[in-house]
């Protein structure tokens, strides 16, 4: 039912003019909100100009974009390839035709797509790189891993779904002309998948940008790690969060848009892989 | 063994933290996802409208971000949380709870508002057609016909969106809640020597928790499951 119309009849006279009613009270009731918001700001001294200023001050439009963004997407980024590494190595494990490699596989996937990605990049905080003197790479290191291990997992159930929606007699045609396992794999049943996984892959990426938010807790550099000294220089915490958050949802809906377009380019009208819908055990949800 | 022996206690109530928030945000979620995903495919455009700019602003802001902007700057603008202060046993809900709480709930439930819309798209097109036809307004083959279905076609989804949360709670660590991951970050402090056994108790907090949620959530596509 992606045509929504169909839930309801086209309006008769008196329904046009209820929702005609309903259209002025959500009117009403939205810009109240909005109303309210603004006057709370300007009550408080949040909307004064010198609190917004430093979006627009070279010096800080720098350190936001290269301080900031571009180490978050650099972590972001780093994650994402490692993810795909990790992902199509355990999610074709998940396949495999031997019993013990299959089970480990399973548990590595189902362990680190249940435990919180915070609580990994603690352990890789004080555990995996406890030992590495610059606490900024020291912390940074521990984001990259931790967004691994977590969005490989999810990938790893995608790759695996992605290889299983192939159609059967593809991998039976390949064995047929005396391809062996490696070859079915990498030259018929991958390369197939793969298509209809980038979508999916793309979805990803705003995951893994979305947590690279993190990092703050163990003092990663990235978008997040400006926050505060910014709001202490100027007590505008306020704009600071809004300025930060509006450049998250900027580059997440280039990646959602990327995500679409790739789709319509690339795999047409065939079902999209649901990430979050792949299975309900340890849920690959967007976190 | 030892630190998690002596600390068990505190394991407890760091989960008892967790599981909190998670029931009371779920909850409110749940709630908020319906009414949303109601104005998101109803008749009245503006409605419409505002229930998508809101669900992309939304998921498209990080969890951190939200929670930021509940516990650092709402206070700034004279929205807070001060007053809440409730003790339960031997648990203490502040203003950090109330703001966790609120952006966990306002969160979520932008994610439960598409997990139902995408039942609300597997609920087959005859069957609204059948609810318009035998008159009932918008309300009546929402209520009656669509979102029972829907909410059956979409207990997978919202059992992830469900473990995400559940999972999401870990980030009011980062904004003064004692919940299992602010926990386990203290006692990995204080217990170098023993960080590998802490983390592992840890995690298998997680997963039992995650696991009950894929059972429960198991049991009800089983038994809702429409011939």
């Amino acid at each position: 039912m992606s045509n929504v119309s169909v839930l309801y009849d086209a309006p008769g006279p008196r329904t046009v003019t209820r929702h005609r009613l309903y259209t002025v009270l959500t009117s009403v009731a939205l810009l109240a909100a909005v109303a309210f918001a603004v006057w709370r700001l300007w009550e408080t001294g949040q909307l004064a100009g010198e609190k917004w200023e430093f979006a627009v001050t070279p010096r800080y439009i720098e350190a936001i974009l290269v301080d900031g963004l571009l180490k978050t997407l650099q972590m972001a980024a780093l994650a994402i390839v490692a993810a795909v590494v990790f992902g199509l190595v355990f999610g074709i494990g998940k396949l495999s035709e031997h019993r013990p490699i299959r089970w480990v596989c399973w548990v590595v996937v189902e362990f680190f797509r249940a435990v919180p990605v915070l609580m990994l990049m603690i352990l890789g905080f004080f555990a995996i790189f406890g030992s590495m003197d610059n606490v900024s790479s020291r912390a940074y290191w521990s984001v990259v891993l931790a967004l691994m291990l977590y969005n490989g997992s999810v990938l790893a159930e995608v790759f695996r779904a992605g290889v299983l929606a192939v159609p059967k007699g593809q991998g039976e045609a390949a064995y047929a002309i005396g391809m062996r396992k490696t070859q079915v794999m990498g030259q018929v049943l991958l390369p197939q998948g793969v298509k209809i996984m980038i979508p999916a892959i793309i979805s990803q990426c705003v995951v893994a940008l979305k947590d690279t938010s993190l990092g703050y807790y163990i003092l990663a550099p990235g978008l997040t790690y400006l926050v505060k000294p910014l709001y202490q220089s100027f007590n505008n915490h306020v704009a600071v969060i809004v300025v930060i958050g509006g450049i998250y949802v900027l580059v997440n809906l280039l990646l959602t848009w990327l995500a679409t377009w790739v789709q319509r380019r690339f795999v047409g009208e065939k079902k999209v892989l649901e990430v979050s819908n792949l299975a309900a055990v340890g849920g690959g949800a967007p976190v | 063994m030892q630190v998690i022996i002596d600390n068990f206690d505190v394991v407890l109530k760091a989960f008892a933290y967790t599981i909190a928030l998670f029931l009371s945000s779920g909850l409110v979620a749940l709630v908020l996802g319906t009414i949303l995903v109601a104005m998101r495919v109803g008749p009245v455009a503006v409605m419409r409208k505002a229930s998508a700019v809101y669900v992309t602003l939304v998921r498209n802001t990080p969890l951190l971000i939200v929670l930021m902007f509940m516990a650092i700057a709402a206070p700034k603008i004279g929205i807070n949380f001060r007053w809440l202060d409730v003790q339960i046993g031997e648990l203490s809900f502040t203003s950090f709870f109330g703001a966790a709480f609120i952006g966990l709930a306002l969160y979520t439930s932008t994610f439960v508002c598409e997990a139902l819309r995408s039942g609300v798209n597997a609920v087959p097109l005859g069957q609204a057609e059948a609810a318009r036809a035998i008159g009932l307004p918008f309300g009546g083959v929402m209520t009656q016909v669509v979102l029972p279905q829907a909410v059956r076609a979409s207990v997978p989804p919202l059992a992830s969106t469900m473990i995400a949360l559940l999972k999401n709670t870990s980030v009011a660590a980062v904004f003064g809640v004692a919940e299992a991951v602010s926990r386990m970050r203290a006692l990995t402090n204080n217990n170098a020597s023993d960080r590998w056994e802490i983390f592992i108790v840890f995690a298998l907090g997680y997963i039992i928790l995650v696991e009950l949620i894929s059972a429960i959530a198991i049991f009800l596509e089983r038994r809702w499951r429409v011939a």
